[in-house]
């Protein structure tokens, strides 16, 4: 799609590509400011546990359609966030530092059929996605955290091949 | 009469407690689970403009570690420092969710899944780990070589090609009705059917 494009691109644009999840507000905050986001991710991590999110048989079942366990959990997600963002555009809800909130729609590319089939396969080997990954090592499964670093090197291969790839 | 009103009220608020805690330690329904993963966008919105999503903390990881003049690992990685408290917390609440609200008794599984597992030597379900395939001494053997390092290779160079995991995409992604994450959502299910069907059957058996 993009020949060097991070060579081209202001910060923003550099930070936020091939990435949903990104920082958009403006403001600097404080180290301690940022416990506020471990709140959050830490009763996230209760979640993952408690509802076998993080279970590698409950994977297995959902691919082998033997369990509806994960297909009613990731459902009712999408819908409480669908409902949560229809109502902070319509509402024109702010954040608590006073920020608009803005949504940005992604692009397509071929990355989006290639390199999700290639996550798909992990996702069922390793029984975890990224999320999961990190919960189980907090479980004290503490063997996964090759399969973590492994993943991190994954990342770091795309990186480096980026440009080469189909897009 | 007032001694026995109080007696009552207290054995009661006792019996409520101890069945509320009982519910917290039993597996959670998946509604109660869907609820709460999906409050989890507009928590990080609200509180500081903050798109949901996890993968891009290996990214963060890499930028931050080993940008090598790539690139794509060249940015403020600093700016994206409420990721790593996020995984932070999540790696905390999993512990604490495991150590303190875990009844001890087997994970229940699907007979078929069971059958098929048995046949390759997975009979313990006692951890939502199975620990008979993730253990230390399986790490330097064939399986060891799928289980962990390409399948988590895989997993990460996949959510970063696809551009988001499946909280980015399938999460995030859908709860604004973008088309390119049903895309990518789709796939990360085509990649899981076969692989489950297909790849680990023959991965359980090396």
């Amino acid at each position: 799609m993009q020949q060097n494009i991070a060579g081209t691109l202001g910060e923003y644009e550099n930070r936020s590509l091939d990435t949903i999840c990104v920082n958009d507000s403006l403001q600097k905050e404080s180290w301690v400011a940022n416990i506020k986001y471990g709140v959050v991710g830490l009763l996230f991590g209760i979640v993952f546990v408690k509802a076998e999110v993080i279970s590698w048989f409950r994977i297995q079942e959902m691919f082998r359609l033997e369990s509806f366990h994960m297909y009613g959990v990731i459902g009712v997600a999408v819908i409480v966030g669908a409902i949560s963002v229809w109502a902070i555009k319509r509402f024109g809800i702010k954040s608590i530092g006073g920020e608009h909130i803005e949504f940005h729609d992604k692009k397509f590319n071929k990355g989006q059929i290639y390199g999700a089939t290639l996550f798909g396969l992990g996702w069922a080997i390793t029984g975890a996605c990224p999320g999961p990954l990190f919960a189980q090592i907090g479980t004290g499964a503490l063997v996964i955290g090759v399969t973590l670093l492994s993943a991190i090197a994954g990342t770091w291969v795309y990186g480096y091949f980026r440009e080469k790839l189909p897009h | 009469m007032i001694y026995e009103l109080k007696y009552l009220r207290e054995n009661y608020f006792q019996h409520t407690m101890f069945e509320l805690i009982n519910l917290v330690k039993s597996p959670w329904h998946w509604s109660v689970a869907g609820i709460l993963v999906g409050l989890t966008v507009p928590a990080l919105l609200i509180l500081g403009n903050k798109h949901f999503g996890i993968s891009a903390n290996l990214r963060h990881a890499c930028a931050a570690c080993l940008p090598a003049n790539i690139p794509f690992f060249n940015y403020e990685w600093k700016k994206e420092v409420w990721n790593f408290f996020f995984v932070g917390g999540l790696i905390l609440g999993a512990f604490l969710a495991a150590q303190f609200l875990q009844t001890s008794g087997p994970v229940d599984i699907h007979p078929n899944l069971a059958n098929d597992l048995a046949q390759s030597g997975i009979t313990d379900y006692s951890s939502l780990v199975p620990q008979q395939l993730f253990n230390l001494e399986n790490l330097f053997t064939w399986k060891g070589l799928f289980f962990f390092v390409i399948g988590g290779f895989l997993v990460g160079f996949g959510a970063r090609y696809a551009g988001g995991c499946t909280s980015g995409h399938a999460i995030s992604g859908l709860s604004n009705l973008q088309w390119p994450s049903l895309v990518a959502t789709i796939f990360f299910m085509v990649g899981g059917f076969v692989s489950a069907n297909l790849i680990v059957p023959f991965l359980l058996n090396l």
